[in-house]
C-alpha cells in the first residue's frame, strides 16, 4: 500500500526530536491563544512568522499548523467556562457548553469537546492523507486557464460562505486584489502603485496587512466594546462522561466530522463555518433537539468535531493546489513562499517529506492536545482570567516587534498602523476584512495566470470556456453568484447565519 | 433607518463603504493610466489594475444606490481617542525603536497604548512594560539575534 509507505515517511519526519518539540510548542501556543479571547490564531501566526524563518521549512510549518488546530481546542474551553467564545469557531459551542457548565457539568462538557475534537482530528488527518495525492495528480494537468478559473471560483465561494453583505465582500476582494498588485510588475519591471517609494517596490508584506487589520484593528474594536468580563467561580466537576453520554455523542460526532471535513475543503470554508453548520444540522436531526440551548451534550460534540475537522481539511486545497481557502491558509502560503517553497501540486512529488511530515504531525498534535487539555484544564481555566487591559498592550508589542523584524524598517510599522486604521474603519462599516486578505494573496497569481492564459490563446477569451475543467469551474462560480444574489435565498442565508 | 444608536454619525454603513470603494477604484484607475495598457493578448502592467479599479468603483456605486433605496445600519460613533492612542503608540515604536533601543520603545508603547484602557493605572503598566522589555530583549536580541539594540544611540549606547 502506497498510503502506508507515505505515512511511514511522514512518521519518520515528524518523529524527530526537533519536530516533536515544535509540534508541542505549536499546540501549546494554539491552545493558549484559543483560550484567550481577543487573540486568535491568525494574529498569532502572523506574529510568529518572523521567528520561524530560521527554522527548516517542515519544522516551521508543523508548528504553525499546530497553532491553528490547537486554537480550535482552546477556544472551546473559554466558550464552556465563561460563555465567551475564545475563538470565532467556538461561538456555537458556548450555547450548550455554557449551559452544561451552569448545570454543574463543566468538566463533562470540556471532556466531550476534547474527545470529539480528537476523533475528528484523527479522521480528518486520514482524509487528508487519502484525498490530497489524487487531487494533486489532477492539479498537475492544470494550465493557466484552469488556475485562473479555480481562483475565480475560490474567491466567489468565499463570498457566498462569508457572513454579511455579499456586495461588500466582493468589493473587499477586489480591493485586496488591487493591494496585491503594489510593487514591481514581474513582466515589465514597472513599479505600480508605489507613489515613488522604493520601500514598496517589493510589494506590501502580507504580515503587515494581517497584523494591521487583524491585530491593531481588532484591538481598537475590542477596546471600544467595553472591557467587562464575566468571571468563572463554578467548580469544573467530574471530567468523564458516562457510557450513556458517550453513546449519545457517537452520531453527532460522526455527522460533525463529515460535515466539517467537507466544508473545510471548500474555499472560504474552514473551522468557523463548519461549527455553525454542524450545530444547525444537529438541531434539526437530533432526537434530543428540545434540550438544545439548555445543555445538550450533542450541542457541544457536533460543532467541536466539525471545527477541528474543518481546520485540518482546509489544508487540502492549500497543499495540493497552492490556493488558500481562508486567511489562515493564506498566511501558511506566505510562510511557504518565504521558505522558498512554491505551494502547489508539485510539493507532493518534489517534497514528499514536507507534505507527509505535516500530515502526520497533525495526528501527533491531536494526541498532544488531548494529553495537554484534560489534565491541565485547571491551568487553562486560570488563563482566561488574564484581563484584556493587560493583554492588549502585550499583543501590540509582539505585533510591532514582528513587523519591524521583517525588514528592520520603521516604514513597515507605519504601514501596519495605516492598515490598522483601515481595519477599524472596516469594523465600523460592516466590511469583512478576511476576503480582502484572500484577494491580497491571490491577486498577483491571478493576474499572472490571466496574462499567460490569454497569451497562449492569442487573446481569445473563449479559452476559459473551451477547456472543460475551466468551464465547469466558471459555471459553478456563476451559479453560486446568481444563487446568492437571488432575494429569496438571501433571506434564507441571513437566517442560517442567525442561528 | 432609525436613530436609536447613540452618537451615530451621518450616513449609513453602506453609503460610506460605497464611497470608500469608489475612491479606491478611481484612484487605481487614475494611477494605472501611467502604465502601458497593452491588449488582452499581451497585457501591459496597466490592464489588470484598470479593470479591477473599474469593477471596484462600480460596486461602490451600486452600494450607494442601495443605501438610498433601502435602509442599512447606521454607523456607530467612533472612539477616536482610543484609536489614536493605539495607532499612535505603535507608530511611535517604529520611529523610536532604533534610536532609543528595544527596551525603552516597549515601555513607551505599553504606557501610551495603555491610556486607551479605562483601567489604566501607571504602576501596573510600568511593571508590564518592564517585564515585556526584559522578556523581549532576552528572546529577540539575545536568543534570536535580531539586529536591534536593547538600548539605542539616542541614549548614548
Amino acid at each position: 500500500m502506497e498510503l502506508f509507505d507515505n505515512l511511514a515517511l511522514g512518521f519518520s519526519t515528524a518523529f524527530t526530536l526537533t519536530n516533536l518539540f515544535y509540534c508541542l510548542i505549536g499546540t501549546i501556543l494554539g491552545t493558549a491563544v484559543g483560550v484567550l479571547p481577543g487573540l486568535g490564531p491568525l494574529a498569532t501566526i502572523a506574529m510568529l512568522l518572523p521567528a520561524t524563518f530560521a527554522l527548516p521549512p517542515v519544522t516551521s510549518l508543523i508548528m504553525l499548523a499546530g497553532i491553528y488546530y490547537g486554537a480550535q481546542y482552546g477556544g472551546s474551553t473559554t466558550a464552556i467556562l465563561v460563555n465567551l467564545p475564545g475563538e470565532s469557531s467556538s461561538i456555537v459551542t458556548a450555547l450548550d457548553g455554557y449551559a452544561m457548565a451552569r448545570n454543574g457539568e463543566a468538566g463533562k462538557a470540556l471532556a466531550t469537546a476534547a474527545i470529539s475534537s480528537f476523533f475528528a482530528g484523527c479522521a480528518a488527518t486520514l482524509l487528508l492523507a487519502l484525498f490530497a495525492p489524487p487531487l494533486a495528480v489532477v492539479a498537475l494537468t492544470f494550465g493557466p486557464a484552469e488556475y485562473f478559473s479555480l481562483m475565480v471560483l475560490g474567491l466567489v465561494a468565499s463570498v457566498v460562505l462569508a457572513n454579511g453583505s455579499v456586495l461588500k465582500a466582493v468589493g473587499m476582494i477586489v480591493l485586496g486584489l488591487l493591494l496585491g498588485l503594489i510593487g514591481l510588475d514581474v513582466n515589465s519591471g514597472i513599479p505600480r502603485f508605489t507613489f515613488g517609494m522604493p520601500q514598496l517596490y517589493d510589494g506590501v508584506n502580507f504580515v503587515v496587512v494581517a497584523m494591521g487589520v487583524f491585530g491593531l484593528g481588532e484591538i481598537i474594536h475590542n477596546l471600544e466594546q467595553g472591557e467587562a468580563r464575566s468571571i468563572i467561580s463554578r467548580k469544573i466537576g467530574g471530567l468523564m462522561p458516562t457510557r450513556a453520554d458517550l453513546k449519545r455523542i457517537v452520531a453527532p460526532v460522526l455527522r460533525g466530522t463529515f460535515l466539517g471535513s467537507a466544508l473545510g475543503i471548500l474555499p472560504g470554508g474552514g473551522a468557523m463555518l463548519a461549527s455553525f453548520a454542524a450545530y444547525a444540522l444537529e438541531k434539526k436531526v437530533s432526537p434530543n433537539r428540545a434540550q438544545f440551548g439548555k445543555g445538550a451534550i450533542e450541542g457541544v460534540a457536533a460543532p467541536e468535531s466539525a471545527n477541528n475537522a474543518g481546520a485540518q481539511t482546509s489544508f487540502i486545497p492549500m497543499l495540493t493546489l497552492g490556493i488558500p481557502s481562508n486567511p489562515v491558509m493564506a498566511l501558511m502560503v506566505g510562510a511557504m513562499v518565504i521558505q522558498g517553497i512554491q505551494p502547489g501540486p508539485a510539493v507532493l512529488t518534489e517534497q514528499p517529506t514536507l507534505f507527509w511530515g505535516i500530515v502526520v504531525s497533525m495526528w501527533i498534535g491531536n494526541v498532544f492536545l488531548v494529553l495537554l487539555n484534560l489534565p491541565l484544564i485547571g491551568l487553562w481555566a486560570r488563563m482566561i482570567m488574564v484581563p484584556y487591559h493587560y493583554l492588549f498592550p502585550t499583543i501590540l508589542v509582539f505585533c510591532a516587534i514582528g513587523v519591524f523584524s521583517l525588514n528592520n524598517s520603521a516604514f513597515d510599522i507605519l504601514l501596519m498602523v495605516g492598515f490598522g486604521f483601515f481595519g477599524y474603519l472596516c469594523a465600523k462599516l460592516g466590511m469583512e476584512p478576511a476576503p480582502m486578505l484572500l484577494g491580497f494573496i491571490i491577486g498577483p497569481m491571478m493576474e499572472e495566470y490571466l496574462r499567460r492564459a490569454l497569451l497562449l490563446s492569442r487573446s481569445d477569451p473563449m479559452v476559459f470556456l473551451q477547456r472543460p475543467i475551466s468551464a465547469a469551474m466558471l459555471a459553478v462560480a456563476a451559479l453560486l453568484l446568481v444563487l446568492v444574489l437571488l432575494p429569496s435565498l438571501q433571506k434564507k442565508r441571513a437566517e442560517a447565519f442567525q442561528e | 433607518m432609525n436613530s436609536k444608536a447613540p452618537g451615530r454619525t451621518a450616513g449609513s454603513q453602506d453609503l460610506w463603504s460605497g464611497l470608500i470603494f469608489i475612491a479606491f477604484g478611481l484612484l487605481a484607475m487614475a494611477l494605472a493610466r501611467g502604465y502601458a495598457m497593452g491588449h488582452a493578448g499581451r497585457m501591459g502592467p496597466g490592464y489588470f489594475p484598470t479593470v479591477l479599479g473599474g469593477v471596484l468603483a462600480f460596486i461602490g456605486l451600486v452600494l450607494i444606490v442601495q443605501a438610498f433605496l433601502s435602509s442599512s445600519e447606521a454607523v456607530a460613533g467612533f472612539s477616536w481617542r482610543k484609536a489614536a492612542l493605539v495607532l499612535g503608540a505603535s507608530g511611535l515604536f517604529g520611529l523610536t525603536v532604533e534610536g532609543l533601543g528595544l527596551a525603552p520603545a516597549i515601555v513607551l508603547i505599553v504606557m501610551i497604548s495603555g491610556l486607551a484602557s479605562e483601567r489604566f493605572r501607571p504602576w501596573p503598566y510600568l511593571a508590564l512594560g518592564g517585564g515585556l522589555s526584559a522578556f523581549s530583549v532576552l528572546t529577540f536580541v539575545t536568543l534570536l539575534g535580531l539586529p536591534i539594540p536593547a538600548f539605542g544611540p539616542w541614549l548614548g549606547f
